[in-house]
């Protein structure tokens, strides 16, 4: 191994892709547009979507009216709803999403009520479960019917002699006394590591197969197979430009989602739409620490794709090899979005999944060094292991060669 | 000087190479094939398409390695001395493509550099080849804006950036067109005359013919009968080429079925 001719190699594949357009895109564009466009886009299309679900009228019906005229009254009042007359295909009315509910008063309902016979009576709501509107529709009404019924235990309460508080003799109170960071690491410290691996993985993706087995495809790898350089060598060469890229690829998207989450004008603007305020403090150490493990994992992954591009004839066939892999990496990675899973000695030896897990940990400033380290060093070895693999396939002619 | 200390340049020694093909299938892509090249001199490996010509000079350009037997290529083993045969052989073919990205300089430099020169030499060394082969006028252009034709002559300063004493041509007038395949015709001329050993192969009669000082005749592996146009003549009884090369192989033919 010769370290001038890595480094000449190197310098060359880094001046090849910066002329090509399309690892721009994926290293650089991509990730920096990726995090403010999700959460502005995501952010406006939930709040729009929302507010017009909030104004939007829903029909509601309402059967058995003359029963309790006084309810039926208190719900014809409730807003963003319309009575409609009572029809007998009501179940497929909803069904169909022309009707969003149905409210039933049964027989004898205010006889019931006020005789307080035996017969408890009960009023039914039709409704079309997971559908969005009809559960809005709904929960305007049976507000309307708690407050109905809230006016007649008031009323039985006070003609027996006693007030709502004989109800709750004592009241409870909650106070969070966790720290700030560690409130903003819960709510997004699973995100980030997920984020990040991804790109991380796709940030190695385009340059990975541009150059094994996008050279075999244009010829180049004949030529500089006949160059006197070793084959190790230009695996090495090679396999620093995709680890570029994907390190790259990380920083670029921690620094656009860093930026995206803190600059008031971003996420907290998209998110203040819903009336509600999120805390975003990380720690910082965490930061650093999860860019540190991130670095072993952007080795395997650009190592690992080398290895498996090498293997492919063509530009197409290295990235229909590769394709499936994004979600092999999404699993582990998502894991830590995953309330209750916590790292463990056992996880720490799991690639991908044990980083994502470490990661979330150290942002919400928990720092387990004695996992951090295992997390660190099992990573290393498989980072190793696909580098070996890789040089493993570039030496083999069969796989040079194939055709 | 090379040629008083190593006469044959090239020498393979029962060169064998088998792939391993579909459902593990054995080919035996070349068969114990033994020549030599000397310097001053173009050898011409004749072949029709698949007859194993572009394995044996992969091999004696070490992209391959050999099954069986070995060669040595400028006083180096091919396999033991890989990296010094490289660094002594100019290696074009039809499938060394340029690098789309890169200028004509930029490529020429490349090399230049992978073959140990820096600064100044490096520099000196490519506008020489560039002048030489009137590349200077598109040198900063990228490489997939060349046509065919500037592409071949900044391949051919590829392979003479280190100013190699042995030449490996791979079918390198393949696919191009009668302006583009003369430049490559006349580059070759050019270094039997610098005193350069030169291995050439093709399937087109002519182009052998016109150029070769030896020819070898290769097929199913097997190198059947070489020698100086003249010898192979006498020896076949024939007067052109073709029919020379038509014979060889019927005989050859003829003798497998009989066995």
């Amino acid at each position: 191994m010769n370290f001038r001719r890595i480094a000449i190699i190197y310098r060359k594949e880094l001046r090849d892709a910066l002329r090509d357009k399309r690892t721009i895109v994926s290293t650089i564009v991509v990730p920096i547009l990726l995090f403010p466009l999700l959460t502005i886009g995501f952010g406006t299309l939930a709040a729009k979507s929302m507010v017009k679900m909030q104004r939007e009228t829903s029909s509601v019906m309402l059967l058995g009216e003359t029963n309790s005229p006084s309810l039926a009254e208190a719900i014809r009042k409730v807003e963003n709803i319309e009575i409609v007359p009572p029809a007998a295909d009501y179940v497929a009315l909803i069904n169909d999403k022309k009707l969003r509910a149905v409210v039933e008063i049964p027989q004898n309902f205010e006889r019931d009520l006020f005789a307080q016979s035996t017969n408890r009576p009960a009023v039914k709501i039709y409704y079309y479960t997971g559908e969005v509107r009809s559960q809005m529709a709904i929960r305007n009404v049976q507000k309307v019917i708690r407050e109905f019924s809230d006016g007649l235990v008031e009323k039985r309460l006070s003609a027996s002699g006693l007030s709502r508080d004989d109800l709750k003799p004592f009241d409870t109170r909650e106070e969070n006394v966790a720290a700030p960071t560690k409130v903003g690491g819960n709510l997004i410290g699973g995100i980030i590591p997920y984020m990040i691996i991804l790109l991380c993985f796709v940030g190695a993706l385009h340059p990975a197969t541009d150059l094994t087995a996008g050279e075999k495809e244009r010829g180049t790898l004949e030529t500089i197979l006949a160059a006197p350089v070793e084959r190790s060598e230009i695996v090495a060469g090679k396999f620093f430009m995709v680890l570029t890229a994907s390190l790259i690829t990380a920083a670029v998207s921690l620094a656009s989602f860093t930026a995206t989450f803190t600059l008031p004008f971003v996420a907290a603007r998209e998110l203040g739409k819903f009336g509600k305020s999120f805390s975003f403090d990380l720690s910082m150490t965490g930061l650093l620490g999860v860019f540190a493990l991130m670095i072993p994992l952007a080795v395997m992954f650009s190592a690992g794709l080398l290895a498996l591009a090498t293997f492919a004839r063509t530009f197409k066939e290295a990235q229909s090899y590769a394709s499936p892999l994004i979600a092999v990496v999404l699993m582990p990675a998502m894991a830590a979005m995953l309330p209750g899973f916590e790292p463990s000695a056992k996880l720490a030896l799991i690639p991908i999944l044990n980083v994502s897990l470490i990661s979330k940990d150290m942002l919400t400033g928990n720092f387990q060094w004695g996992l951090i380290a295992l997390v660190f060093a099992s990573s290393c070895v498989y980072a190793l292991g696909a580098l070996s693999l890789a040089v493993a396939m570039f030496k083999r002619e069969s796989i040079l060669f194939r055709t | 000087m090379m040629r008083f200390i190593a006469a044959a340049m090239i020498e393979a020694r029962q060169l064998s190479k088998v792939f391993t093909g579909p459902k593990r299938t054995k080919i035996h892509a070349v068969e114990n094939v033994s020549f030599r090249c000397e310097p001053g001199q173009i050898y011409g490996l004749l072949g029709a398409n698949g007859a194993g010509k572009t394995t044996t000079l992969r091999i004696l350009a070490t992209l391959l390695q050999p099954t069986a037997g070995t060669a040595s290529v400028a006083g180096f083993d091919i396999t033991r001395e890989a990296q010094k045969v490289r660094a002594n052989v100019g290696f074009l073919s039809t499938a060394t493509a340029l690098y789309d990205r890169l200028t004509a300089r930029e490529t020429i430099e490349y090399f230049g550099r992978l073959n140990g020169l820096e600064g100044e030499p490096l520099r000196a060394r490519a506008n020489e080849l560039m002048q030489a082969l009137g590349i200077v006028e598109f040198a900063e252009r990228r490489c997939d804006k060349l046509s065919t034709g500037m592409k071949q002559k900044v391949s051919i300063a590829r392979t003479l950036v280190h100013d190699p004493p042995v030449m490996i041509f791979d079918e390198p007038t393949n696919g191009l067109d009668v302006m583009a395949a003369r430049t490559i015709v006349g580059f070759i001329r050019d270094c039997r005359t610098r005193g350069k050993t030169v291995i050439f192969s093709s399937h087109v009669m002519s182009e052998v013919e016109k150029l070769c000082d030896v020819i070898g005749i290769i097929h199913h592996g097997k190198l059947l009968i070489e020698g100086r146009l003249e010898e192979l003549r006498e020896r076949t009884k024939q007067p052109d080429l073709e029919e020379i090369f038509v014979q060889t192989v019927e005989q050859r033919e003829e003798a497998v079925k009989d066995k």
